[in-house]
């Protein structure tokens, strides 16, 4: 009786806090809760990754089984109606108009970005780097659409002038020669330079603006011209960052499939020509993965985009690489 | 000695002479495409695009409203699924992960996604939507979508929220605050700005995306607002019509490219306009 009684009373003490101790649970446990959620969303975004290469690979699995890999990446048939099939002609035109757009967009890039970061005067630099930006911006179907419509014919009054002046050469001739038709492997070539062009230069400047003025000032001082800064001062302080942003660039062009599609012609064939249309990865998934019929031709055409994620992941992952190192070489020396 | 100099000189000017020739090639560039999507488009715009369907093959007439439609609902419902995941994630990181060896992992691995290429996500998309469901859809198309932006919101978030100075939060923990009430009171606010930022950049990049929606959302030649059915969309326009033989399907290419671009410009820029604004507040 006395033992229930102060139970009793104990509880009537403790009444007034109780509300406020459930409240403060409560709280505690929306505060996990939320913590639960930002972890499970970070997980999200990196199993992500993770999941494409699994799934990928397992909607690819028939056509594995059926090919293998050599005799998959080896092989030049591409043949719906046999059920053939092979990556060959489509690996060569994915390196091939990307290897273009390196040649062309790598030097401009160097160059513009040198213009910006170093000679150009401060009123004209942010206008300059905001136009190039804007390229960036610009969605890839409408250079597709402009490449196919404005480009391609304009290009193709070129190419006569092109397979006369290389085309003679002995060996590389070869590359350049065939009928004038403004699409092919280097009209593809040449708009994803234009494509990649802002993203590699704005690496390059970012990092050449980050340079730091002690360097270059003292390398003015020492008499060297502009030119000299650029190349003996400032391009070794800056080289893993800027071989980082070639290679984003160069992972943009191989992965790169509404541009390419609209120009490069589309022939399943390889030619030795650079004039002659082609197809690479990307464009012949875009045209014929709505027209695959069979499972095999589908799950083929799944494999290709399997081979080219291999590529690319490898290609991305060593451009991340790359530019972290520049960033924490600068964290350690401020 | 004499000729040492002058041909340092004249490596110098023409290196710089050079620097000037690159730079006006990507500006010349950026120009002619603008200049073309602005003169076709103009001259593709017309209202019936506005207030009517896609005609049938070979007939006359214009008509988007079923693209214009879809397009925005492809994109609000991109932002459904990929601004949560992308905020709250870049939010462990400032707020929980730190400096540490799993953030910074989850970090690099978010840089690679940063620059993946349109066409795989698609692929990823239709195996674990489009397979399983069996066809087309709308749905499989925002994921796609969503999957692309959340880097970029991820990144952004982190690095505003990261800039929000260490005083605040400690102000807020003094005052009683548990961890959530600090983040979604005071340090989201603190960064809104930016994070913004992220997501219209994130919005402008997906915009135009075409290759996720070819194995996805695919197109659709009437007006639906089912997210499980295949639905018409801006990019598959352009790239189903600019190669059809038909004049007033090529012209609505045009026009809806020309609407595309105006949308990313203007995202751009509001998105530039906003981050000008992260450095005053800070």
């Amino acid at each position: 009786m006395s033992s229930l009684d102060t139970a009793v009373r104990i509880d009537k003490r403790s009444e007034p806090t109780k509300p406020k101790a459930g409240r403060r649970t409560w709280r505690l446990t929306g505060d996990s809760l939320f913590h639960a959620a930002a972890r499970f969303a970070a997980f999200l975004a990196v199993a992500v990754l993770f999941a494409t290469v699994v799934a990928i690979t397992f909607d690819s699995w028939p056509s594995i089984k059926t090919f293998g890999v050599w005799g998959f990446l080896k092989s030049s048939q591409w043949d719906p109606v046999t059920n053939a099939f092979g990556a060959f002609p489509f690996i060569i035109g994915t390196l091939v108009s990307s290897a273009i757009a390196m040649v062309l967009a790598v030097p401009i890039s160097f160059g513009t970005a040198l213009f910006v970061a170093e000679i150009a005067p401060s009123w004209i630099k942010r206008p300059i780097a905001g136009a190039v930006e804007l390229l960036a911006a610009i969605p890839s179907i409408v250079y597709g659409l402009w490449g196919l419509i404005v480009f391609a014919p304009a290009f193709a009054q070129v190419e006569p002038w092109i397979s006369d002046t290389f085309g003679a050469i002995p060996g590389v001739g070869l590359l350049f020669q065939g009928p004038p038709m403004g699409i092919g492997m280097l009209s593809a070539g040449i708009i994803l330079a234009i494509m990649i062009l802002p993203y590699i230069s704005s690496v390059m400047r970012d990092v050449f603006m980050a340079v730091p003025w002690s360097l270059r000032e003292s390398a003015y001082a020492m008499g060297c011209t502009t030119w000299e800064v650029a190349w003996h001062i400032m391009l070794p302080y800056t080289r893993t960052a800027v071989i980082g942003g070639v290679f984003l660039g160069l992972g943009r062009a191989l992965g790169e499939t509404m541009a390419v599609t609209f120009v490069i012609g589309n022939s399943n064939v390889l030619s030795a020509s650079l004039l002659m249309p082609g197809a690479t990865i990307p464009s012949v998934l875009a045209n014929e993965f709505t027209e695959a019929t069979s499972k095999l031709y589908l799950s083929s055409l799944i494999y290709l985009g399997l081979i080219l994620i291999g590529v690319t992941l490898a290609v991305r992952l060593l451009a991340v690489l790359l530019l972290r190192r520049l960033a924490s070489r600068e964290g350690a020396s401020t | 000695m004499n000729w040492v100099i002058v041909r340092r000189r004249l490596v110098d000017v023409v290196s710089k002479v050079l620097m000037g020739l690159t730079t006006v090639v990507g500006v010349f560039f950026l120009l002619w495409i603008m200049w073309t999507t602005l003169r076709f488009g103009i001259a593709g715009m017309h209202w019936d695009l506005f207030t009517k369907d896609t005609p049938p093959p070979g007939a006359d007439g214009f008509g988007l409203r079923n693209a214009f439609v879809g397009s925005l609902m492809l994109l609000g419902l991109s932002l459904l699924i990929g601004v949560p995941v992308g905020l709250m994630a870049g939010t462990w990181l400032a707020e929980y992960g730190f400096r540490g060896r799993t953030a910074n992992t989850v970090r690099f691995i978010n840089d690679i996604m940063l620059s993946a290429p349109s066409i795989e996500i698609g692929l990823f998309a239709y195996a674990i939507v489009v397979g399983p469901m069996g066809h087309f859809s709308a749905l499989a198309g925002s994921l796609a979508l969503a999957i692309l932006m959340i880097p970029i919101i991820v990144r952004t978030t982190d690095e505003m929220l990261s800039l929000v100075s260490n005083d605040v939060r400690e102000a807020a923990i003094a005052l009683g605050a548990p961890n959530s009430v600090v983040v979604t009171r005071v340090t989201w606010r603190a960064a809104r700005a930016g994070i913004i930022t992220g997501v219209l950049i994130g919005l402008a990049r997906i915009t135009g995306e075409t290759a996720p929606l070819l194995f996805t959302a695919l197109n659709n030649q009437y007006f639906t607002t089912n997210i499980f059915s295949p639905m018409a969309n801006l990019p598959m326009v352009i790239f189903q019509f600019a190669l059809s033989p038909y004049t007033n399907w090529q012209q609505m290419a045009w026009a809806a490219s020309f609407i595309t671009v105006l949308f990313v410009l203007v995202l751009s820029i509001l998105a530039r306009s906003l981050a000008g604004r992260v450095h005053v507040q800070k």
